[in-house]
């Protein structure tokens, strides 16, 4: 496999009664396995439609997106979800816990869904890696900001997926907070051999990825790799 | 994949089944009040098949108004078995002890009647003593009313009889109280009171008991026609079961109705509870789905928390209602002519469960199946809309099913396709009114919205038409509440209104019958004395209706083509013979013709125009009438219309003056008396001078038409509660979804300083506002509906009672504001992060 994601010529266009918005435009890029990227660009670039698009949640207007050799053009919503639920990950900026669920049971559906036996002992595990064995069940409500998107962590890699797409991943947390959920989530992200995707602000964040890709008005104006980039020939 | 939908409903339940369960408990009183009814109706069917023998007394019973012929008399008296026979007759009955007249039903019986069951009497031992002398058993109504005890006298004609014992209820299935209470006295005596008089109106009923060998119902199968076409009825213990069940058809079908509206009701708060409840959800949903869940499970996961909620609900519906069918017979025991046996109807039961499980899932889905098309994307963006379709199929086929639904519902209430077909119609329109007026209501406010208006103010009216308002569930299911409620006290007062009416002014308010020839000078005597005017006094000569237009009555009856109505052909015509028309008739067609000059004219006589066209008759049509044994042909020459509205005698048949004047015949004199006193007064003389002078009282039919529509205005306010306590607990859990839907945003109000008076008012201001709405729209379609039904159906003067509306729309606004205030207390009571971990958490 020489991609894991091939995203080729997309455009994504939103309309609204008569208005119509081009959000991206000829949009190309690919990744590989385990590779760390990072897509930055001011508000309103189309980060997150790009996102959306790469991860299956949305439909492209024109190009094509595929991930795992899957092209995600023209198949339904819950053939797009089965793709998402055994080969991607997802953490969010406002962690997306289910309130109704502990913190186990959010970590035991991606597993669950694939009906698997083992969803509480990888649950339990994956809790116990992201420090929250003691937590395993309070509900959302019961924990902290940081201790939120631990859990979601533990969910994103729950199904050992083989790309992950985190969405300003740290946009709510502090600064201290924030730096543990990064070296966690690059660490599991290499333990795992998982590709990350990570949208954000955070030009500090996205330096510790392998490679930059720079979004202004929906279109690519740079991809670029980091110093980091030698360490993904290791892999 | 199972496995896990069944896990994650229960887990996901887990913070939410109390507050779930409260908002599909709605449906709880709707199935509550279904299976008690239901319940309540069976055992009823099935105490009617028990009983219907000993309601009747006898296996078969023939009765008629007039004499029985001899060949019909034959016919009974070849019936093998023990035979009674009871003679029936309005009258006077005179207490010397209280000095008060009252107009009875006196049953004379000859014979051991009854056969099956036994007369209900106090005290027991006299149960019979009635048949061994001059002795009466007397309705116990009449007994309470002018405080009669046993061994006291009653004056019936020319003889005294001796009170034995009050009859608790009657034969036949009657009840004792009403206009006319039953006397019971042995069938000997009734001769010899003299009441029995050319004219009286009596009912002969002969009864007999067979053998077991012998079959009632193919005796009664041979010989009904040649019976009926003398105007004499079989009855059989089968026919008695019919007749019971008809009889109460009428109570079932109200009854049936009222749950259907809990029902309906409680399907509003379920629909409403369900479309906030998946609202809520949108958000985990969308994790789910980005999750990789597909959309058919994330839908099945919260449709087996709503299934499973509303089964229990139901199943605690269909116990509460099993338990409240034992109050029932409480409420009706005064339509009841027997104790109904209590059982638990597992029919009943059953058919709840099943209705109430089909009729939460339909209106459940609605909402529920909007979760399949949840986007994933929510999770990125919390402000995607999903695209809608115009038209979803399956929202449109589920609408179908619930017309379905209510069609077949009503379908077996009604027991026929056009009057389902009407009320189904009927429903829908009511709902789209209610819709209609909710969605006009929340586009004006917004078109005009007052911008000038102070901040509380504003706030509390923008919470109107702002997204995730309840205005339309709430003024659905207010307004449809209160729509039913108004209903019934407009047309309860037009009821009495029209009755009340008949004694107003110079309207006449008490009727005299069966006077004779000679006693006419001395009734107006006594009428004069006690300055009462004669309103009318008018000769009334009883004949029967042989033959018309060359056919005779047989003939007629046996031709089923013919279109003639067999109340008309049997009638015993009672007629009367003026010059003019009376201030209560309108000539119609032809010319009123008031007099025979010549006895060798030919008579011409006046038909109401509603009986001529039940006998199919026309103007210049020949009638011939036998006149207590005169055969007497006349010709049609006018149809009148005649108003039934005033309390005078009215004659389908006036002959013209210098035909009738030395028949046998009795006269009828019609008064008004000023007060009650005067009634009083003016009853005893009469009763006391001509014992066979029987005298109605507009005042006694008033009374007894008032007590029989307080007990009917009992029952259905009895059963309203149940609709009331539906539309309630709609409205609370509305009301507690809505508060869910402000809290944050009073929780952000709170936080940048506003007071909690403030918070208040604006709460206050939007459930006032609701409030004010819904009961207005409710009392605007109760006025609309109740209108047609007094135009159309009652055929009444349509009146509104302003003052108890004015009260129903006070109470209506006071518990919606006093509710949604109560509901928001806690947000003011506690400080906003409290409030903010606990709820929104």
């Amino acid at each position: 496999m020489v991609s894991i994601l091939e995203v080729s010529r997309v455009s994504k266009v939103y309309t609204s009664g008569s208005r119509t918005v081009s959000v991206l435009e000829d949009i190309s890029f690919s990744v590989r396995p385990g590779e760390k990227m990072a897509i930055v660009g001011p508000s309103g670039s189309g980060k997150t439609t790009l996102l959306g698009l790469c991860a299956g949640l949305d439909q492209v207007t024109e190009g094509n997106v595929t991930l795992i050799d899957k092209s995600l053009n023209n198949i339904t919503q819950d053939e797009r979800a089965q793709i998402r639920n055994e080969y991607v990950g997802f953490i969010f900026q406002n962690f997306q816990l289910i309130p109704t669920l502990t913190a186990l049971e959010n970590v035991m559906i991606p597993l669950e869904l694939q009906e698997s036996k083992e969803a509480k002992a990888i649950g339990r595990e994956l809790l116990d890696r992201v420090g929250l064995s003691h937590r395993l069940n309070h509900y959302p409500s019961q924990l902290s900001g940081g201790e939120q998107q631990r859990v979601s962590l533990a969910r994103a890699f729950s199904n050992n997926p083989k790309v992950l797409f985190a969405d300003e991943p740290t946009g709510n947390l502090d600064d201290e907070t924030s730096e543990k959920v990064e070296n966690l989530l690059f660490d599991l992200n290499r333990e795992h051999g998982t590709a990350l995707i990570i949208v954000t602000h955070d030009m500090e964040l996205a330096r510790k990825t392998d490679r930059i890709i720079k979004l202004k008005g929906g279109k690519i104006v740079s991809d670029q790799f980091t110093e980091n980039a030698s360490t993904l020939t290791n892999i | 994949m199972i496995n896990f939908i069944l896990r994650t409903a229960w887990r996901d339940s887990r913070k939410n089944r109390g507050r779930l369960f409260l908002f599909i408990s709605s449906i709880l009183l709707g199935i509550a009040a279904l299976v008690a009814i239901n319940s309540f109706n069976y055992n009823l069917k099935n105490d009617i098949d028990k009983q219907a023998a000993t309601l009747l007394g006898a296996d078969i019973i023939v009765s008629s108004r007039t004499s029985i012929p001899t060949n019909l008399l034959d016919q009974i008296d070849s019936l093998p078995g023990e035979k009674a026979q009871a003679r029936e007759l309005l009258s006077m009955a005179y207490f010397p002890d209280q000095d008060e007249s009252v107009f009875v039903n006196i049953k004379a019986i000859s014979g051991n009647f009854p056969f099956y069951g036994k007369l209900n009497v106090e005290p027991e031992i006299n149960r019979n003593k009635y048949k061994e002398g001059r002795f009466v058993l007397i309705g116990q109504s009449l007994m309470d009313q002018i405080n009669i005890q046993p061994g006291e006298v009653v004056r019936l004609g020319d003889l005294d009889f001796e009170v034995v014992g009050a009859l608790l209820t009657d034969f036949g299935g009657n009840m004792t109280s009403g206009f006319a209470p039953p006397i019971y006295l042995d069938g000997k005596f009734l001769d010899q009171t003299g009441l029995v008089q050319p004219g009286s109106l009596i009912t002969r009923k002969h009864y007999h008991k067979v053998p077991s060998n012998f079959d009632p119902d193919l005796w009664a199968d041979t010989h009904d026609e040649m019976f009926r076409r003398e105007g004499t009825q079989i009855e059989t213990v089968r026919d008695r079961k019919v007749a019971l069940k008809d009889a109460f058809s009428g109570l079932n079908s109200f009854l049936n109705l009222v749950a259907l509206v809990s029902l309906l009701l409680g399907c509003l708060g379920v629909a409403s509870s369900v479309l906030i409840y998946v609202k809520s959800k949108v958000a985990s949903i969308a994790v789910f789905r980005c999750l990789g869940m597909s959309g058919r499970s994330a839908f099945l996961i919260y449709f087996l928390q709503v299934g499973v909620l509303g089964f229990l609900a139901t199943c605690i519906g269909a116990i509460l209602g099993s338990a409240v069918q034992l109050v029932l017979p409480l409420v009706l025991k005064d339509f009841l002519p027997f104790d109904v046996v209590l059982n638990i109807s597992w029919r009943a039961l059953w058919e709840g469960l099943i209705i109430g499980f089909v009729i939460t899932t339909l209106f459940a889905l609605i909402p529920l199946i909007s979760i399949r098309n949840v986007s994933p994307l929510r999770t990125l963006r919390a402000s995607f809309n999903e695209s809608k379709k115009k038209l979803n199929i399956v929202t449109v086929l589920l609408y179908f099913l619930i017309v379905l639904f209510l069609f077949i519902f009503l379908f077996f209430l009604t027991d026929g396709i056009e009057s389902a077909a009407y009320f189904t119609l009927g429903l829908i329109v009511s709902f789209g009114v209610l819709y209609g007026v909710s969605s006009f209501i929340i586009f004006f406010i917004k078109k005009y919205f007052p911008r000038n208006w102070n901040f509380v103010f504003r706030q509390g009216l923008s919470n109107l038409f702002r997204p995730n308002n309840q205005t339309r569930t709430l003024l659905i299911s207010i307004g449809l509440g209160t729509a039913v409620l108004t209903t019934l006290f407009i047309v309860q007062g037009l009821i009495l209104n029209s009755v009340a009416q008949m004694d107003a002014g110079n309207q006449p308010n008490m009727i005299l019958f069966g006077i004779e020839d000679g006693q006419q000078a001395g009734v107006k005597n006594i009428t004069r004395e006690m300055d009462m005017p004669v309103i009318q006094h008018v000769p009334v000569v009883t004949m029967k209706l042989e033959s018309w237009n060359g056919r005779t009555k047989g003939e007629w009856l046996a031709d089923t083509t013919s279109g003639v109505e067999a109340w008309a052909a049997n009638r015993e015509s009672r007629v009367t013979y003026r010059d003019s028309l009376d201030i209560s008739e309108k000539l119609v067609a032809g010319n009123f013709i008031g007099r025979r000059d010549n006895p060798s004219d030919s008579v011409f006589i006046s038909l109401d125009e509603g009986f001529a066209d039940a006998l199919k008759v026309d103007l210049g049509d020949e009638l011939i009438f036998n006149v207590q044994g005169v055969r007497l042909p006349t010709y049609v020459s006018s149809f009148r219309e005649i108003d039934f509205r005033n309390m005078q005698a009215r004659f389908f048949i006036v002959f013209p003056e210098g035909v009738l004047e030395d028949a046998p015949k009795f006269h009828v004199l019609v008064t008004k008396s000023p007060d009650s006193k005067t009634t009083g007064a003016f009853r005893s003389q009469i009763g006391r001078t001509f014992p066979n002078v029987s005298v109605i009282d507009l005042g006694m039919i008033l009374q007894s038409l008032g007590d029989i529509l307080r007990k009917v205005s009992y029952v259905v306010k009895f059963m309203a509660l149940f609709s009331i306590l539906t539309g309630l607990i709609v409205l609370i859990s509305s009301l507690f979804l809505s508060k869910l839907q402000r809290i944050k945003e009073s929780v952000l109000l709170r936080t940048i300083g506003a007071s909690r008076k403030q918070i208040f008012r604006i709460v206050a201001t939007e459930y006032l506002i609701l409030g004010i709405l819904s009961a207005a729209t409710g009392i605007v379609i109760a006025i609309v509906g109740s209108y047609l039904v007094a135009k159309y159906q009652l055929e009444l003067d349509f009146f509104v009672p302003w003052l108890q509306i004015g009260l129903v729309f006070l109470f209506v606004c006071g518990l919606v504001t006093a509710i949604g205030i109560l509901n928001s207390r806690d947000v003011v009571n506690r400080t906003p992060l409290e409030v903010l971990r606990q709820e929104v958490g």
